[in-house]
C-alpha cells in the first residue's frame, strides 16, 4: 500500500521564550489521505497554525526545535530533508493559503505578474503544468504561464479573468484577493493544500463561496487539505474529518459527523457548548472557566485536566493516549468509558 | 411596548468627493434613508457585511459624524439641536465597547485610571470625588467578574476576555442607559466569547441597559438580540423580531445571509 499523503507522528516542537522552553506541540499524530479535508480547530495558541507551518517547514528552527517525531509527506520525512528539497515541494506539491489576503500579495505588482512568477517557478520542477514543449524558449514559457494564470483565475470564479490579470491587488476586493491566493496556491498543482484561516477575514457570503471552491478543488483534483480554523461551523460544513487541538495536543480526531454528533473529549464538548446555536437560550451559553495553561510549565498529564469538570487524580499522572471511540474516531481522555456511561444515566 | 430610547429617522450620509491626485474621487453614499427605532431595555442587533455602513451609523449615533440628511433622536431629542454642554451630559448616558480589546485600552494606564477616567470626564454630571470614583471602579470590576485586586494592574497583564471585561466596566462607569457594542466578541475565542455574552446578558438584566449590538456574526446576534436590522450597502434591507428574521426571512439578502451562515447542527 502506498504511504498516505501526509502522516505526522508524535511531533514535538519547543520554542525558547524569556520564561524558558515552551512545549508548543506535544505529540501530534495526524494522517491525511487524498480526498480528505481535515479541519484543525482550537482556540488561539493551541498550536494549530504551528502544525500547518511545520508541514511546510516555515517554523524557523532554531530558535524552535523539533524534539521528536516526523512529518512524512508520501513517506519522506520533511524534517530530515535538506532545505533545498523542501523548497522544491513548497508551493508545488504542498500549497499554502494564509489568513490575510492583503499582506500576502505584493501591492506593487500586477496580479498577472505574481501568478506568472509562481507558475514559472513551479514549472521548473514540473514542466508539464505549462503544457508546452520541453526546451521551449523563455517567451513561449512566459506566454504559457500567462495562459495558465488566466485559466486559474477563471477557475476560482473571477469574471473577466484575462483582463483582471492586468489589475493591481488594490483593485480587487478582499474576497477576490483571497481567491487570487487560492489560484496561486493551486497553480503548481499541489497534492496537499494547507489553508490557514482562509476565510476568517471575509464576510459570510464570500466565505461560503470560498469554502465551496475549496471543496470543488478537492473533488476535482483528488488532493488532501488541512483547513485550519477556529470556527466549528466552517468545519461542520466543509470538512470530511476534524482534529480538535488544545494546548499543543490533538485531543480528539475523527470523521466530522462522528466528532460533532458524538463529541467524546470534555474539551470538544465544552467548545461546542460555547457556540451559540438556534436552540441556545439567552444567558445559557457555557463559557469555559479558567485559562489556557502556560506552555513553559504545562500541567502534568492531561493538559486540559485543570479546567476539566470530570478530571480525577489519575488524569494528572500521565498524558492520556488517543483511545478509540468508534472506528476512526479517537479521543485522548482516560475517562472516556466513564463519560459514555454518564451520558446514559 | 416601551418607549423608544433611540430613533434614527431617514438618515443619509454622503462622504463628499475629495480632490485627489488625479481629478476628483467619487461621492460615497454610506447611508441611504435609514430609519430605525430602538426601544428602552431591548437588545437591538445591527447586521451587515464590511462596507455596509454599520460603522458610519454607529459614529452618527455617537455624534462623531454628522448625517447629511435625517435626524437622530435620543429620548425624543434631536442630537443636532443640542448645545455642547447638553451633548456632553448626554455622552455619559451613551457609551460604546469597541471590537478589539487589545487596541482600545491604553497600555500605559492602570485599570484604575482606565475605569475612573469616564467618571472624571463626567464629574459634573456624576458628582463623584476621587475616593468615590475608586470605590465605584472596584464595584464595576466585580460587576464584570474581576476584582479590586486588579485595579493597580495594566492591560498587558490580562487576557483578551478579561480586557473586554475592563472595556465593559469602563463603558458602564458613567452610568449609561444605552450601550453601543461594536463587534465586542469578534476578537475573542468561542469559549471566551460565551463568557462575555453571558456577562452582557446578566448586566442587561441587572441594570436594565439597552444594547445596540453591531455585528456580522449572525449566530451571536441571534443569541443576544430581541430585534435585528439588516443593512446592505447603506440601505436597511429588513428589520424585525430575531426569530422571525432567522426563521422566515423576507428579503433575498436575509435569505442569502442565513443560508451562508456556517453552523454546527447539534443533534436534538
Amino acid at each position: 500500500m502506498a504511504p498516505p499523503l501526509l502522516s505526522i507522528r508524535d511531533l514535538h516542537l519547543t520554542m525558547t521564550s524569556f520564561e524558558g522552553e515552551a512545549h508548543v506541540l506535544n505529540g501530534i499524530d495526524l494522517t491525511v489521505r487524498r480526498g480528505e479535508i481535515w479541519g484543525l480547530v482550537g482556540e488561539s495558541g493551541c498550536g494549530k497554525s504551528l502544525t500547518g507551518l511545520s508541514i511546510s517547514r516555515l517554523v524557523p528552527a532554531p530558535p524552535a526545535a523539533y524534539k521528536r517525531g516526523e512529518i512524512a509527506f508520501e513517506g519522506r520525512d520533511l524534517l530530515r530533508l535538506p532545505m533545498r528539497e523542501v523548497q522544491a515541494l513548497r508551493g508545488k506539491r504542498i500549497g499554502m493559503i494564509f489568513q490575510d489576503p492583503t499582506t500576502n500579495l505584493n501591492p506593487a505588482y500586477r496580479i498577472g505578474e505574481q501568478l506568472v512568477d509562481v507558475a514559472l517557478a513551479a514549472a521548473k520542477h514540473d514542466p508539464s503544468i505549462l503544457d508546452c514543449e520541453a526546451g521551449a524558449g523563455r517567451r513561449t514559457r512566459r506566454r504559457a504561464a500567462h495562459r495558465l494564470a488566466a485559466e486559474m483565475l477563471d477557475r476560482v470564479g473571477i469574471p473577466n479573468a484575462e483582463e483582471r490579470l492586468d489589475n493591481y491587488p488594490h483593485e480587487f476586493s478582499g474576497g477576490m484577493r483571497q481567491r487570487v491566493l487560492i489560484a496561486m496556491a493551486l497553480i503548481g498543482r499541489p497534492d496537499l493544500l494547507i489553508a490557514d484561516e482562509p476565510t476568517t477575514a471575509l464576510d459570510v457570503s464570500v466565505q461560503a463561496q470560498i469554502l465551496k471552491l475549496l471543496k470543488g478543488t478537492v473533488s476535482d483534483h483528488d488532493i488532501g487539505v488541512i483547513l485550519i480554523t477556529h470556527n466549528l461551523g466552517v468545519v461542520a460544513e466543509t470538512c470530511t474529518h476534524v482534529a480538535v487541538m488544545y494546548a499543543g495536543n490533538i485531543v480528539e480526531r475523527g470523521p466530522v459527523a462522528e466528532v460533532i454528533n458524538r463529541p467524546a473529549h470534555p474539551y470538544t464538548r465544552a467548545l461546542m457548548a460555547a457556540i451559540p446555536t438556534r436552540a441556545s437560550q439567552r444567558g445559557s451559553l457555557n463559557g469555559l472557566g479558567g485559562a489556557v495553561p502556560n506552555l513553559v510549565t504545562p500541567p502534568p498529564g492531561c493538559r486540559f485536566a485543570p479546567r476539566c469538570a470530570r478530571a480525577i487524580a489519575a488524569c494528572s499522572a500521565q498524558q492520556p493516549p488517543a483511545l478509540p471511540v468508534a472506528g476512526e474516531h479517537h479521543a485522548a481522555c482516560i475517562r472516556l468509558a466513564e463519560s459514555e456511561e454518564l451520558e446514559h444515566v | 411596548m416601551s418607549d423608544p430610547i433611540l430613533q434614527i429617522e431617514n438618515v443619509s450620509k454622503v462622504y463628499g468627493a475629495r480632490r485627489a491626485l488625479f481629478g476628483k474621487t467619487a461621492e460615497v453614499q454610506a447611508l441611504q434613508d435609514v430609519s430605525l427605532s430602538v426601544r428602552k431595555g431591548e437588545s437591538f442587533g445591527l447586521v451587515g457585511e464590511s462596507g455596509s455602513g454599520k460603522t458610519t451609523l454607529t459614529r452618527s449615533i455617537l455624534h462623531l459624524e454628522t448625517p447629511t440628511a435625517g435626524r437622530i433622536l435620543f429620548e425624543g431629542r434631536d442630537l443636532a439641536q443640542l448645545s455642547a454642554a447638553e451633548m456632553r451630559r448626554l455622552r455619559a448616558r451613551v457609551q460604546i465597547v469597541f471590537q478589539d480589546p487589545y487596541a482600545s485600552l491604553n497600555p500605559r494606564m492602570s485599570v484604575q485610571d482606565i475605569v475612573t477616567e469616564p467618571m472624571l470626564i463626567h464629574r459634573e454630571t456624576l458628582g463623584l470625588d476621587r475616593r468615590q470614583r475608586i470605590e465605584r471602579a472596584a464595584e464595576l470590576l466585580s460587576l464584570v467578574g474581576l476584582g479590586p485586586q486588579h485595579l493597580s494592574r495594566f492591560p498587558h497583564e490580562f487576557s483578551g476576555g478579561q480586557r473586554q471585561r475592563i472595556c465593559v466596566a469602563r463603558a458602564l462607569a458613567s452610568g449609561p442607559e444605552l450601550l453601543l457594542l461594536d463587534e465586542p466578541t469578534s476578537a475573542l475565542d468561542v469559549s471566551v466569547q460565551a463568557q462575555v455574552l453571558n456577562l452582557l446578558c446578566e448586566l442587561q438584566d441587572q441594570l436594565g441597559l439597552t444594547y445596540f449590538f453591531i455585528s456580522h456574526d449572525l449566530a451571536v446576534v441571534r443569541y443576544l438580540c430581541d430585534r435585528v436590522a439588516l443593512i446592505y450597502r447603506g440601505e436597511l434591507v429588513e428589520e424585525g423580531e430575531t426569530d422571525r428574521i432567522f426563521d422566515h426571512p423576507e428579503s433575498e439578502y436575509a435569505r442569502m445571509l442565513t443560508r451562508a451562515m456556517p453552523e454546527v447542527r447539534v443533534p436534538a
